[in-house]
Parts: structure tokens; sequence; C-alpha cells
């Protein structure tokens, strides 16, 4: 068992997916507290939703599929972001009628092309071991940009989580943060999608948080844990997927609930 | 439609206001200026326009048409209404203060004196009571040093007894510290007491002055009804008891 673990990640794809996956939730955290604090799951979830159609757009039209999925987020990151503002529809029914009629748009595009031959369930759930040392610097490069952006920006965007009017007035430009925070969410969604996938990303980005939350008295508190948290889970999740032959993206999911769940119920934490 | 102000000393003043929602008038010619170590109030029913005044003044809302003029480089302190606190992140009182940009631990330390609840400092923002959060958004507002502070309903939430103290101690601020005070209030006998200028509104503005000529004044007795002009009536009267916490008289001094 010792020596099948040491086999397991000292091969390459193994370490380039834990690689991957560690920048991932080390990001994840502290913009998955933003997620909870803002009570925004239901928006990240749309936002990986849409992706699928930009992936069948970028394939179909042939592009390089990395930047196809980024624009794509990007785009219906600014266009939710206008959306909301309108009045008139429920911002949850607005949200709700995207994230599925742009799933189910995706995946009608991508049966059409018979040209193409793609593994949806590849991006459905994930495919992190066959990530390859391009998309890894990818991953990396984006993962490091959004700490950057996050650090500078940070002490603003807590302050306009807290109540927007006061930060305001405090002179801080509110508009031009939230438009960052939904800028930052896009990008992680669009690289998670190779990691836990389309249907998944979302409980990557608020589970850790959660389980996070019962164990820290100060907002970096919360956010540092839910990144120890993810990392965590991503290992597990990893190791659990090789030893039983489980999908990978799934199993990482499941290891975070199960760090939920044992967090929430283990006497002594403080509740949500 | 904002500029500094051509020739007087008020930190603010605006006039003609106007401002519609969905083709309804909430503000109607309003004129409106504050002074340093001023205090004004804003009365008014429900749906008055008070709330969508102090957004016009605070830059947070358009208005239709009219004039603005702010001083330059005036500082606002501002506490809204009311704020949801967000239970599943964990802040205390010292970091929700140090989130204004003002980090220093001894200015903190300071202002939460000035307001008597130094012991929350290390309390968690969603484990203090209602009447404790007005003062912490106080707090806040004060952060900054403004030159104008202004307060939606700043006794909400209060209880009876603390109302009047926190009302004493925004009157005791303004002199203090010399800003000028813009607050909205429902609290009319209470508020009386502690402010220079009244604007009774009602989209548009019905009468305004001192407290005692405001109360009598016949614009005012119609909104308000005499019920409540005499309850300022009884508020006004020269008291020759005091009262303990209870109701109970504890001193007497009818010499």
């Amino acid at each position: 068992m010792i020596e099948s673990l040491i086999q397991l990640y000292t091969t390459d794809f193994v370490l380039y997916a834990l690689a991957a996956g560690i920048s991932l939730a080390l990001v994840a955290g502290p913009l998955g507290s933003f997620i909870v604090w803002r009570r925004m799951s239901y928006f990240g979830d749309t936002l990986a939703h849409s992706a699928l159609l930009g992936i069948a757009i970028g394939l179909l039209t042939n592009s390089n599929p990395q930047l196809s999925i980024i624009i794509s987020c990007l785009f219906f990151a600014v266009l939710l972001t206008l959306l909301e503002r309108r009045p008139g529809v429920s911002t949850d029914t607005l949200l709700g009628i995207i994230a599925h009629s742009s799933l189910a748009m995706g995946v009608v595009v991508l049966a059409l092309s018979d040209s193409i031959r793609v593994n949806l369930e590849a991006y459905l759930f994930g495919a992190l071991l066959t990530i390859s040392s391009s998309e890894l610097l990818w991953v990396v490069a984006i993962a490091a940009f959004i700490s950057l952006i996050l650090y500078l920006f940070w002490n603003d965007l807590l302050s306009a989580t807290v109540h927007a009017e006061i930060a305001e007035i405090e002179g801080t430009n509110v508009r031009r943060l939230n438009l960052i925070l939904v800028l930052l969410i896009a990008l992680v969604v669009s690289v998670s999608m190779k990691i836990v996938g389309v249907l998944l990303i979302t409980s990557l980005l608020i589970i850790p948080p959660a389980a996070a939350r019962g164990l820290a008295q100060t907002p970096e508190q919360m956010a540092i844990k839910a990144s120890c948290i993810g990392s965590l889970s991503i290992v597990t999740g990893l190791t659990v997927a090789f030893f039983l032959d489980v999908p990978v993206g799934p199993a990482i999911v499941v290891a975070a609930s199960a760090i939920f769940l044992a967090l929430y119920f283990y006497p002594g934490v403080h509740k949500v | 439609m904002q500029s500094t102000s051509p020739n007087n000393s008020a930190l603010i003043s605006a006039r003609s206001i106007f401002k519609s929602f969905a083709g309804r008038r909430v503000l109607e010619d309003i004129k409106l200026s504050i002074e340093p170590g001023q205090i004004v109030t804003l009365i008014g029913p429900n749906g008055a326009g008070k709330t969508t005044l102090v957004r016009i003044v605070l830059g947070l809302l358009q208005a239709d048409s009219g004039e603005i003029f702010r001083q330059a480089s005036l500082q606002i302190g501002y506490m809204p209404q009311k704020m949801q606190v967000e239970s599943t992140m964990p802040l205390n009182v010292f970091r929700f203060l140090q989130l204004s940009g003002v980090h220093d631990e001894a200015t903190v330390e300071k202002t939460l004196t000035l307001l008597h609840i130094l012991h929350l400092k290390r309390r968690q923002l969603a484990a203090v009571s209602g009447g404790e959060l007005q003062r912490v958004l106080l707090a806040r507002a004060l952060m900054r040093k403004p030159g104008l502070l202004i307060l939606d309903e700043p006794a909400q939430g209060v209880d009876l007894a603390g109302q009047a103290e926190l009302y004493a101690l925004i009157s005791e601020i303004s002199s203090t510290q010399g800003c000028g005070v813009l607050m909205i209030s429902h609290d009319l006998h209470l508020v009386m007491s502690a402010t220079d200028e009244v604007i009774c509104l009602n989209q548009h503005i019905c009468c305004h002055g001192k407290p005692e000529h405001v109360s009598n004044d016949p614009a005012y007795l119609d909104l308000f009804g005499a019920r409540a002009s005499q309850d300022i009536a009884v508020y006004t009267h020269h008291h020759n008891h005091e009262h303990d916490l209870t109701g109970k008289i504890t001193h007497s001094h009818d010499d």
C-alpha cells in the first residue's frame, strides 16, 4: 500500500494533477469565501454551466480550447452582471434560466457537430488525470494572477461585502470591485473545468469555506483554512480515486463534503 | 451638479432638489444647508422622502434636477438605517472598524471609548445586540474624522433610555468635534432637545426652523396631529424632578 502510494505520487501525470488541483484549491479558498459571504453560489453555478456553451462554440470554430473557455466565462460573467440590474425578473429565476438553457445548448451544439468527437463526461465531471504540462501552466498562471488581485484589493473587497454603501461613502469604488470579483470567479471557473468539471465547480468553491467557517475568528482565517481544506480534499480525492478506481472529480467533491460534515458535527466547533 | 460652495461657510448645501420614482414625485423643490457644528434633523411621515433626500446628499443617488454644493475635501461619516450582519463571515467589532481604512488601534479604541463600547472590541459582530450595533455603526461613521455626519434613524432598535443617551452623545460629538450633523428621526420629542434646526418633510418642506418654532407651526400640527405636539410640550416643560431608569422620581427640586 505504501509502495503503491509512493509509486502513485512519483508518476508525472499524477504530480501534474496534484499541482493543478492544489493551485486551484489555494485560490478557491478566499474566492469561495466571498461567494459564501455574498450568497453568490448560484451565480457561480450559472457561470459554470454556461461555460459548456463556450466550449462547444470554441470546438466548432476550432479555437484554442483554454482561451475559448476563458473568454466565454468572462463574457457570461459580464452579461449576468448587466442582467442582474434589470428589474422585472428576479435574479434567481434569471440565473436558473440562463444556467440550464446554456448547458442544454452546449450539449445540443456538441451533439450536432458530428465532425467533432468529444468526451462530454470530461467536461461535465472533469478529467484531472489527463491534464497536460501546458494546461498545468495555465492553471498555475491564472491562480497566481487571481491571488495577486485578491491580495491587492482584499480590504476593499471585504469592506464592500460587509456594507456596500458605507464602503462607497468612504471612497471605495464598489461597482468596480463587484466587477473585479465576478471576473475573478469567471477565471477560476474556467480553469476548474478540467479539474472537477462544469457540474461540480461550485462545490469546490463553497464547501471548503463552509467547512472552515466554524474554525475561523477572522475573514482571513476563514479564507486560509478554506484553502487548506480544499487542498486536503484534492489529495484525499485523488488517492481514493486511484485505489477505488472511481472518477477523480467526484471523488474530490465527496472528500470535501466528508470534511465539511465531520467539522460540522464535531463537538466544540462553532456552527455556521 | 456638485461643486464647492460659492460664498458661505456651509459644509453642504442643496437647493431646488427634485426627484421622482416611476412618475411619482418624491422630492419637490428641497432646500437644505448644514453648517459646521450644526445639527439638522429631518422628520416626516413614512414615504416622505427622508431617506431619498439623504441618499442624494450622500451622492448615492442622483437628483432629477437641482444643485448640490459640497465643501472641497469634505469627509462624510455615514450611518445607515440598518445593517444586515452576515453570519457566515467571522468579523469582530475591531476589524469592522478597521475596514474604514483607519488601521491605527489607538484611534479605534478612542472612538469605542467615546461611545462607551470599548468592551465590545473583540466581540463578533454577529453577537452584538441591536442597540449595541447602532453604536458600533456610529463608531464606524466617526472613524475617518468626518466634517459631516449623516445618520439615518440612529436610535432605531435602541431602548428608550438608550435613545436619549444616544442623542445626547451625538450632540456632544457635534460640539466637541465641530462636525455638522444631518439626521433622520422619528423620535420627535427626543430629538427636539438635541437639534438646532428641524426640517419637516412630506415630499416638499412643510416647515422648518428652530424646534420650538416648528412644533407650533400649523403645517407641522397638520402632519403629525395635535397629540404629537402635546408629547413635545410634555417633553419641553420644565422638569422639576428627575427619574431613574424605572421611572421612579429620584430627585425633587421644588424650591
